[in-house]
């Protein structure tokens, strides 16, 4: 079975008339369980638990600390090409958007790493857009390669590949693969992805049990927040991480809340998000999941971020810069808008004040990784 | 003559071993280990970053410390191996913590890939120390594959439940003759008492330390109560009845009369 199977035996039932029935006496009980069932995580995102948004950043907060410590990892994302073959209504990269292209050479690539790492960056996020000529896997696995030399953990985030290709990624030295799903409901997620390979829902979907079985380390995931509504959107992403971390117990899971932010182009948010609703989901991430790992990037402004640190959240990105060369050569359009525009060292000096440790490495690069080579 | 604990050629007088994980700060490292006394730390390879000088966990610990790097992030035997060469390779010395853990919801270690890594590791010249469930078939054949210590979980990782493996430890420590450090679960410093009290070897307590109010008087209490447990049990702690005692025992007669005998 795989994880679209389960979305078709919620999608029967009306979760919405679902999420309107709880009180405040379901809430409390589920505050008062271990274990959470799909159905408690429903009750945390429902409107009823949003007046006990206090009570759960309390439980929140000491399953974060019981399972992560008082410590931040801390990553930038360094962009190395922005052609793209979709149309995501969203985004900036759009095909059809007046954008310059780019692809970053070795040597490019080089003065992007050097900047980065020189802030004491240790993880890195690579990034490109959907683009099998422009950047193939051949071409990843030639980045992630100089990148070792530079990073002790490289996560990718690129059109989905299959699982042949995460292996060979691995065994060139990425560690982590990231993948949105963007939105879980099938229909929105049609009208938002228009032409393109993206349009195929369900290979998308399937993206990071691919990863999984291929023997990424980490694994994250998430949902755009604004493009759908957003109690489903999360009750999806929570059931996709519980579903992965069920199958593959040896992958580190994460979620991140990327909310959508402004960019080039026009487009109306359809189901834009507060800073309330945003807490309460990531509680209820924290509630039902205690051991996965919680991802907030820079697309959060700086005091919200700082406000976030005790409720869940493990690791967060810093001096992100979303241009593809943008650390060495400040021109060109980012991906999005960043509304933390603090430097590495300032989150990490934010992070001291806070009473959290700002951790730079915590992976270690070990040759021939990945299931596949460890002859599992 | 000291109390002492010889592992390899490390003499070690202070039963609470630390970890160094889960700090709001790094920098709280030194005065942990000095209030505390504690003479060994456990230091995950993962994060040991030699090109960094600030925030270089190696840094942060004292030079007199012995280090016991672990293999936190290792899911299988091979990986293991590797991570344990790497940090010889880093300088970090001959002792490794294996962990193996391929289950990222409970963090509980794969006995048998754990094993696999401790046969390699001796051979390899490493003093090793398998953490591992307690169970005591397995912790036979790691001790018979040349393991220094064995270091069976009270609890799952960060849990602070205390020893609730209890009975399973007690008869490791009964019947192997290789040290017993009782490593995770361990929430407070009553619990690390009675792991002494039972004859552990050492104690290794990180998360109940790291994440206390104030970790660095938590550190010491947890030293006091490892000194009083270990104290305990040299003196040989008196047995437990379940009935009282009565004071004219019901075969008091037998003294009475032994004239005869």
């Amino acid at each position: 079975m795989s994880f679209y199977d389960l979305i078709q035996h919620y999608r029967g039932q009306n979760l919405s008339e679902y999420l309107y029935g709880f009180t405040d006496r379901d809430i409390l009980r589920v505050l008062c369980k271990n274990r959470l069932s799909p159905e408690d995580f429903l009750a945390l995102i429902s409107p009823a638990a949003a007046g006990h948004l206090e009570k759960m950043a309390v439980k929140a907060h000491e399953l974060t600390i019981r399972h992560f410590g008082k410590a931040i990892v801390l990553f930038a994302p360094m962009y190395i090409a922005n052609y793209c073959v979709n149309q995501c209504v969203y985004c900036s990269f759009n095909h059809q958007n007046q954008l310059e292209r780019k692809r970053l050479s070795i040597e490019e690539f080089q003065q992007e790493a050097i900047k980065i790492s020189a802030s004491g960056i240790r993880h890195i996020l690579l990034l490109t857009g959907e683009s099998r000529t422009e950047s193939s896997p051949e071409y990843i696995e030639e980045i992630v390669t100089e990148a070792k030399r530079y990073f002790s953990s490289i996560t990718l985030e690129i059109c989905p590949l299959s699982r042949d290709e995460y292996e060979s990624l691995i065994y060139s030295g990425a560690d982590g693969l990231t993948i949105y799903q963007e939105v879980y409901d099938e229909n929105v997620y049609k009208l938002m992805h228009p032409f393109g390979p993206k349009r195929n829902y369900r290979y998308r979907l399937d993206t990071p049990e691919r990863a999984c079985m291929a023997g990424m380390r980490t694994v994250g995931i998430g949902a755009l927040l604004g493009l759908g509504e957003w109690r489903t959107e999360a009750f999806f992403t929570a059931l996709h991480a519980q579903y992965l971390s069920h199958k593959y117990p040896d992958v580190e899971l994460s979620i991140s809340l990327p909310r959508i932010r402004p960019h080039t182009g026009s487009f109306d948010i359809p189901y834009a998000i507060g800073d309330r609703e945003f807490v309460q989901i990531m509680l209820a991430f924290r509630l039902f999941l205690p051991h996965v790992g919680i991802t907030i990037s820079t697309r959060e402004r700086a005091e919200f971020r700082d406000n976030l640190l005790g409720l869940g959240v493990t690791r967060m990105s810093a001096g992100s810069i979303t241009a593809v060369g943008g650390y060495s050569n400040k021109n060109g359009n980012g991906q999005f808008q960043v509304s933390d525009g603090r430097s590495v060292d300032e989150v990490r000096q934010m992070l001291y004040q806070k009473g959290y440790q700002p951790v730079f490495k915590d992976w270690q690069y070990i040759q021939e990784g990945g299931r596949h080579f460890a002859g599992n | 003559m000291d109390d002492q604990l010889i592992i390899g050629n490390k003499r070690i007088f202070n039963r609470l071993f630390v970890g160094s994980g889960k700090y709001s700060s790094n920098r709280l490292i030194p005065h942990i280990m000095q209030e505390s006394g504690s003479q060994v730390i456990t230091v995950a390879v993962r994060r040991v970053d030699l090109e960094s000088t600030e925030e270089n966990l190696l840094n942060h610990i004292p030079a007199a410390a012995i280090l016991m790097p672990n293999t936190s992030g290792a899911r299988n035997a091979g990986e293991a191996v590797r991570i344990a060469k790497l940090a010889r390779a880093m300088g970090c010395g001959n002792w490794i913590k294996i962990e193996v853990i391929a289950d990222s919801r409970y963090l509980l270690p794969d006995n048998q890939d754990t094993l696999k890594a401790t046969e390699i590791l001796v051979t390899e010249g490493f003093t090793v120390f398998p953490y591992m469930r307690p169970e005591l078939m397995t912790a036979r054949r790691m001790r018979d594959a040349g393991a220094s210590a064995v270091m069976p979980l009270g609890a799952p990782i960060g849990t602070n439940q205390g020893l609730k493996t209890r009975e399973l430890i007690k008869i490791m420590i009964d019947e192997i003759d290789i040290p017993v450090i009782v490593d995770a679960g361990i929430g407070k410093p009553s619990e690390a008492a009675e792991a002494m009290e039972l004859g552990a070897a050492a104690v290794l307590v990180n998360t109940a330390i790291a994440t206390a109010g104030n970790p660095v008087e938590m550190a010491a209490a947890f030293s006091l109560a490892v000194k009083a447990g270990r104290k305990a049990y040299l003196a040989g702690t008196a047995p437990v009845f379940h009935l009282a005692q009565a004071s004219s025992p019901l075969t008091g007669f037998l003294d009475k009369d032994n004239g005869d005998l």
